[in-house]
C-alpha cells in the first residue's frame, strides 16, 4: 500500500510543479471546444441535431483525459532515460505495485485536468440536464483515465527512447480520439468508420460521459460500463506484465 | 559478504563475463578496475538481481540474488553509473521515497534522511528540487540515498565520474568515514587508479570478463613490478584502447541522457 501511495503521490507532486505543462495541456481541448464548437454550430444546428458545444463538450472532456493520460504513461519513458526507473526497479517491492502506483497517479492527474475541462465546458454554455448525474459522469472519467494511463505505461514499457512517440500519436492516439464519435454522432456512418467507432475504446468513454450529463446514449449505458472497466482491467494486466518484463 | 564462484555472462555471441570468483568481506572495501567493457557494470547488475548470470554461483549475505530477489534487494545499497534521481523532487522528497520503497518505518526515514543529509552537507539545499543540483551534489544525494534502509553493502559503479578533484576527494572521504562507522561493506568500480589506490583495501583487476590479477594494492604493484597503481593496471591489461561493442546501444542511450540534464 505505502508502495502504491508513495508513487501516487511522486506523479502528483510532478504535474502540480510543472505549470508549463498544465497550461499547455489545456489549450488543446479549449481550442477545439471554441474553435470547433462555435465554428461547426451553426452548421449542427442547420442539420438539425441542436447545440453543438452541448453535443461536443463530453467529447473534449473525454479528449482531455485521454491525452493526459497517455501521456502520463508515456511519461515512464522519461524515468528511463533520466534514471529513475533503475531506482524503481532495484527496490524490494513488486513491480505490479510499482506499475499500479504510477497508473493511479497519472490517472489522477488525468482526472484532474478532465475536471477542469469539465468547468470551463460549464462556463462556456454546457448545460448537465441532472446534476445528480455528475457522480456517474465521475465514474466514466476514471474509467478512461485509467485506461489509457495503462495504455501509456504499456507502450513507454516496450520502447527505449522517444522515437516512436509521434508513430504512437499519429497512428494510434490521434485515431482513437476523432473516430470516437467525439466530434461527430455515430448514427448514419458509412460502414467502415461505423466498424472503427465500435472497436474504438474511446467511443464507450465519449458515449457513457453523454448518457450520464445529457441522458443520450448510442450504445446504452450498461455497454460502456461494462466495456470500459473490462477495457481498463486488461490493459492494466498487459501494462503491469510489460512493465514487468522491462529489462535494463 | 559476497561470494562470486565462476560467474559467466553471455549476451548471444559475446561472453561479457567469462568465469570470474572473488570474495568480498564484511566491512572491506573492495574496487574493481577494468577499461571500458571489460565486464564490471555487467558483474555489478548481476550481483545486484537486474540480470540473471548465464552460470556461475552468487552469494550476498549468504542470500542468492537470483531465487531471493526482494531479500537480497533488501541488503544493498546502490549507486548507479549515471543519475538515478527524480529531478522534479527535493533532495529530501527523493530521500523519503526511496525509504518508503525499502520499508523503512516512517520515523526512521526521517531520522536517517536527516542525519544523511547533514553529513552529506546538503541539509540546507534540502527542500530545492534535485535538478537545480550540480553534479556533484546530485552523486552526494545518491549516495546518501543508498545508505537510508541501512544497507549491509552498497556497490558504487563509477561514482566519481566527471566530478573535479575536490569534489571526489570529498566523496570518499565520506564514503571511507561510513565504511568505519557502520561497517558498511563497499564495492566500487571506478577509472581513477589514485582512487582505488588510497580508498580500496582489495583490488580486483578485470579485463575480457576475466579477473586478471587480485589482491592489495601493494601486492598488485610488486607483481607487475611497477611503481604506481596506474602502472600496475596498464602492465596488466595493455594500453590499447577498448572499444565498448558489446555496450554500444547503452552508450548512446547515456550520452542523449546527458545532453537533457546539463547541470546549470
Amino acid at each position: 500500500m505505502m508502495t502504491i501511495y508513495m508513487l501516487w503521490l511522486r506523479q502528483l507532486k510532478r504535474y502540480i510543479r510543472s505549470k508549463p505543462r498544465i497550461i499547455a495541456s489545456l489549450g488543446q481541448p479549449l481550442l477545439f471546444l471554441f474553435g470547433l464548437g462555435f465554428g461547426f454550430g451553426p452548421v449542427f444546428q442547420k442539420a438539425g441535431q441542436g447545440n453543438y458545444i452541448q453535443f461536443l463538450a463530453p467529447g473534449v472532456i473525454a479528449m482531455t483525459i485521454l491525452f493526459t493520460s497517455i501521456f502520463s504513461g508515456i511519461e515512464l519513458i522519461f524515468d528511463r532515460q533520466f534514471g529513475f526507473l533503475k531506482e524503481m526497479l532495484v527496490a524490494p517491492v513488486p513491480r505490479l505495485l510499482i506499475m499500479i502506483g504510477r497508473t493511479l497517479g497519472g490517472a489522477t492527474v488525468a482526472l484532474i485536468q478532465g475536471l477542469i475541462v469539465l468547468l470551463i465546458c460549464l462556463a462556456a454554455g454546457f448545460r448537465v440536464t441532472t446534476f445528480s448525474a455528475l457522480p456517474m459522469a465521475f465514474i466514466y472519467m476514471v474509467l478512461i483515465a485509467i485506461m489509457f494511463t495503462a495504455m501509456g505505461t504499456a507502450i513507454a514499457s516496450v520502447l527505449s527512447d522517444f522515437q516512436g512517440f509521434q508513430l504512437i500519436m499519429n497512428f494510434l492516439v490521434m485515431p482513437i480520439f476523432f473516430l470516437s464519435g467525439a466530434l461527430f454522432p455515430l448514427t448514419n456512418l458509412p460502414i467502415v468508420l461505423n466498424v472503427i467507432a465500435t472497436i474504438d475504446p474511446l467511443s464507450y468513454g465519449v458515449d457513457g460521459l453523454r448518457a450520464s450529463l445529457m441522458g443520450v446514449s448510442h450504445f446504452g449505458s450498461a455497454t460502456d460500463l461494462a466495456v470500459l472497466s473490462a477495457l481498463a482491467a486488461v490493459l492494466l494486466i498487459i501494462g503491469g506484465r510489460l512493465f514487468s518484463r522491462i529489462q535494463l | 559478504m559476497i561470494k562470486v564462484e565462476h560467474l559467466v555472462k553471455t549476451f548471444g555471441e559475446i561472453e561479457a563475463v567469462r568465469d570470474i570468483s572473488f570474495d568480498v568481506a564484511q566491512g572491506e572495501i573492495f574496487a574493481f578496475l577494468g577499461p571500458n567493457g571489460a565486464g564490471k557494470t555487467t558483474t555489478i547488475k548481476m550481483l545486484t538481481t537486474l540480470l540473471r548470470p548465464t552460470s556461475g554461483k552468487l552469494e550476498i549475505d549468504g542470500l542468492d540474488p537470483v531465487t531471493q530477489q526482494h531479500e537480497v534487494r533488501k541488503r544493498f545499497g546502490i549507486v548507479f553509473q549515471d543519475s538515478s534521481t527524480d529531478d522534479e523532487l527535493t533532495a529530501f522528497e527523493n530521500l523519503d521515497l526511496h525509504g518508503a520503497l525499502y520499508h523503512v518505518a516512517k520515523r526512521t526515514r526521517r531520522e536517517r534522511a536527516d542525519m544523511l543529509l547533514k553529513l552529506f552537507e546538503l541539509w540546507d539545499r534540502r527542500n530545492d528540487p534535485v535538478k537545480q543540483f550540480s553534479g556533484g551534489m546530485k552523486r552526494r544525494l545518491e549516495i546518501a540515498r543508498s545508505l537510508l534502509h541501512t544497507p549491509k553493502i552498497i556497490f558504487l559503479d563509477e561514482p566519481t565520474l566527471g566530478l573535479d578533484p575536490q569534489t571526489r576527494n570529498q566523496l570518499w572521504t565520506h564514503v571511507k568515514h561510513l565504511n568505519e562507522t557502520e561497517r558498511v561493506t563497499v564495492f566500487l568500480t571506478t577509472h581513477y587508479m589514485e582512487e582505488a589506490d588510497r580508498v580500496a583495501q582489495r583490488i580486483a583487476v578485470i579485463d575480457h570478463g576475466r579477473i586478471v590479477a587480485q589482491g592489495t594494492s601493494a601486492e598488485l604493484k610488486l607483481q607487475t613490478n611497477c611503481e604506481t597503481l596506474e602502472q600496475a593496471f596498464l602492465a596488466l591489461t595493455g594500453s590499447t584502447i577498448r572499444e565498448e561493442s558489446a555496450n554500444a546501444g547503452a552508450d548512446q542511450m547515456r550520452n542523449m541522457a546527458r545532453m537533457f540534464r546539463r547541470p546549470r
